[in-house]
């Protein structure tokens, strides 16, 4: 019998999803190895149906979500979030640290109507997870190097090398050093390619937060680039801003920057 | 007295769509009583999030909005700040972002044609389905839509979430040899354009003929993508600064997401909205002159005319455009050189700038306020789903009406998702799918 796959979406851009969708020939090599199961935006409809693995995109932001991930993970043998949303609470996590009701309030003229939780939290908060994929978006090399790797019956490489090793691997000039921009490789995890230095542009750390970071260090190097301190809070406070490392360095940065405080002398 | 029944009926959620919603129907004697189509994609608030964030992470910020159109959503978005710093970016950026759009038009319709639409039309239940019975075309429509993702990849790094744009351009220019490489492909491709074409025009499509009212940007010389007026079929011409005096969002109790409406003479209390149309019939519906005689012949021998008044010809409609898409990233491409700047310099100041463009699903309207650093102070976002929300009711209630409405609850609601699928609509960016209740007494 063929491993059963399902993918499930919560709140997102659905697209991570596009990572299947977007495989084209690979796509349809993909239906004859596994048996797609559920898959909502492609067609395939079986929520509650029991699967080998799960992938998931989105955050939750409502309760019924936060009810429906437990189906999902009682439903699954390995589940697997895919994207920052899924991982990491996605940039809408931004309500997290704002009042959720009043910026509803300001959209909505009825927000009564509206139900929706104070915060978008990953699915790890809610579930086990077995295998994060980061990315905003994931990519088709990712999300099919793990269908490969389980199906071969191994567990799934994780990447979380930096952004720099990438670029020094393709040879792209370092744009901090070569152009003085607040790039944020040194910090970011792996997997994209590192595509925006190549363009001549900052990493703005979609990939999330790469092991053991230094973002004591990286947050001097961008006060040196002329960058204010709120400026430099609101690069980690971004598409992973609810990743812990993220979270907890735009915390410390924030901290040190109030009167009184040991950071704060000179300024 | 007689004997009141109530039918509820739940069916999953609707597939084969971007997003989450349901549509609720209470049937009283054989006829529609009322029609709601609720939209339950959870709010993500992006308006807010743009607050006091710098000019230049708002491309970045919007394009999260959706996963299949970020380049519209930056494509309104750097206009919009560009038109506020009064910048211009000049030809060689401009031809670039049409390159850049069709990529986008070209992925995000043969999607939509062939993983979202076509299995309504053929009979099946999804892609893998179709696959097997129409191979060829299947995997016809796979590579124009790859092809479509080559040409963001060219300019943007990446499909998803691309990261070449800059307000005042690009971040970098593609080197001769890259723009050749992508434009011997497009030129390979074009015979695939034309046979779909034909091939869409040849599906036995389900009778519709309504009248509605069309919105779209207008070009004077071009059809219309980045720049233009918004027109309308009833003869409105109006600069998009003034998209406020003549169209509105409402809020209805059963959506998260806002409803657009037109107000033929002005938005007061007491006018009444109207639904409207946009996307790619209605910019075909309007535009048809703008398309170059190659696109209008490919039509013309198809046997079809527009403008049009059946809806299912919007499946016509995107493959033309896939055509069109094509044909003018190779004009473009043809002539590429190299810019000594991808871009040119921007410099903060305050004001409110407008941008307004055409996502592959509909008008895309953005309005942004800034500060003389370059910081947002307000953000509003006009995405095309919300605008065609009405339209969609509205379409049901007359389509169900002539459809037949004694038919059994199932093929009223796979009639009713072909009815609401035929869109396109991205409920992501307007603000989960098809959830069917059907009430009958």
């Amino acid at each position: 019998m063929k491993p059963r796959v399902a993918v499930h979406k919560f709140a997102s851009c659905d697209g991570c999803q596009l990572a299947f969708l977007n495989a084209g020939e690979a796509l349809l090599q993909l239906s004859e190895l596994v048996e797609i199961t559920h898959f909502a935006e492609a067609g395939p409809l079986d929520p509650d149906g029991q699967v080998d693995v799960a992938f998931v995109e989105g955050s939750i932001t409502t309760s019924e979500d936060a009810e429906r991930i437990k189906r999902v993970r009682d439903n699954s043998r390995f589940l697997i979030t895919i994207g920052a949303c899924a991982t990491a609470g996605g940039l809408q996590a931004l309500r997290n640290t704002a009042d959720a009701g009043d910026w509803i309030a300001s959209v909505y003229a009825s927000p009564e109507y509206i139900s929706s939780l104070p915060t978008s939290t990953s699915i790890a908060q809610h579930v086990k997870v077995d295998l994060e994929l980061w990315g905003c978006p994931v990519n088709g090399r990712q999300v099919l190097a793990a269908v490969r790797a389980l199906l071969f019956g191994v567990p799934p490489v994780v990447e979380n090398d930096k952004v720099c090793m990438e670029c020094k691997r393709r040879q792209t000039v370092c744009v901090m050093v070569a152009q003085g921009v607040p790039c944020m490789g040194p910090v970011t995890r792996t997997g994209c390619g590192a595509i925006c230095p190549h363009f001549g542009r900052e990493c703005y750390a979609c990939y999330g937060p790469a092991e053991t970071i230094n973002d004591v260090s990286l947050g001097r190097w961008f006060e040196g680039l002329g960058l204010a301190p709120d400026a430099i809070v609101r690069r980690f406070r971004f598409i992973n801003n609810d990743a812990p490392a993220f979270r907890d360095a735009a915390e410390r940065i924030a901290q040190s920057q109030r009167p009184g405080s040991p950071g704060s002398a000179g300024h | 007295m007689v004997e009141q029944k109530v039918v509820r009926i739940q069916v999953p959620v609707l597939a084969r769509v971007e997003g989450e919603g349901a549509l609720d129907l209470r049937v009283r004697d054989g006829t529609l009583e009322g029609l709601a189509l609720r939209i339950f994609e959870p709010p993500r608030l992006f308006e807010k999030f743009l607050e006091g964030r710098e000019y230049r992470e708002v491309p970045d910020i919007v394009a999260r909005i959706c996963g299949i159109c970020p380049v519209a959503y930056q494509m309104s978005a750097v206009h919009a700040i560009e038109a506020a710093f009064d910048v211009q970016p000049g030809e060689w950026v401009r031809a670039l972002r049409r390159v850049l759009y069709c990529g986008e038009w070209i992925e995000s319709h043969a999607l939509h044609i062939h993983l979202l639409a076509a299995p309504d039309f053929l009979g099946a239940e999804n892609v893998i389905e179709l696959a097997a019975r129409y191979p060829d075309e299947v995997r016809r429509g796979l590579r124009l839509q790859g092809l479509g993702n080559r040409i963001i990849r060219l300019l943007g790094g990446r499909s998803v979430h691309p990261v070449g744009v800059c307000a005042g351009g690009f971040f970098r220019a593609p080197t001769p040899s890259e723009a050749a490489k992508v434009l011997a492909e497009l030129r390979a491709a074009v015979p695939d354009a034309e046979a779909l074409v034909a091939w869409t025009a040849s599906l036995e499509l389900p009778p519709s003929d309504q009248s509605f009212i069309s919105v779209a940007l207008r070009h004077p010389d071009e059809y219309p993508m980045n720049e233009g007026h918004l027109v309308t079929s009833d003869g409105l011409e109006i600069p998009v600064e003034r998209y406020g005096d003549q169209f509105r969002e409402v809020q209805v109790p059963h959506s998260t997401a806002l409803h657009s409406l037109h107000f033929p003479s002005g938005t007061g209390a007491e006018q009444i909205g109207q639904p409207y149309l946009v996307g790619p019939l209605a910019r075909l519906n309007l535009n048809w002159d703008r398309l170059p005689p190659a696109v209008q012949d490919g039509v013309t021998r198809s046997g079809l005319q527009f403008p049009s008044r059946n809806m299912f010809h919007s499946i016509v409609a995107r493959a033309v455009e896939i055509h069109y898409a094509l044909l003018e990233a190779v004009r473009i491409l043809e002539q590429y050189r190299c810019p000594e700047s991808p871009a040119v310099a921007v410099t903060p100041r305050a004001g409110i700038g407008y941008g307004c463009t055409e996502a592959p699903r509909g008008t895309l309207w953005h309005r942004y306020e800034l500060d003389d650093k370059g910081d947002v102070i307000g953000a509003t976002i006009v995405p095309p789903t919300s605008q065609n929300q009405a339209r969609i009711e509205e379409d049901l209630r007359l389509a169900l009406e002539a459809y037949g409405l004694g038919r059994p609850d199932e093929e009223l609601r796979r009639f009713s998702e072909t009815v609401i699928r035929n869109y396109d609509p991205c409920i992501s960016c307007a603000t989960h799918f098809l959830r069917l209740r059907v009430h009958r007494t």
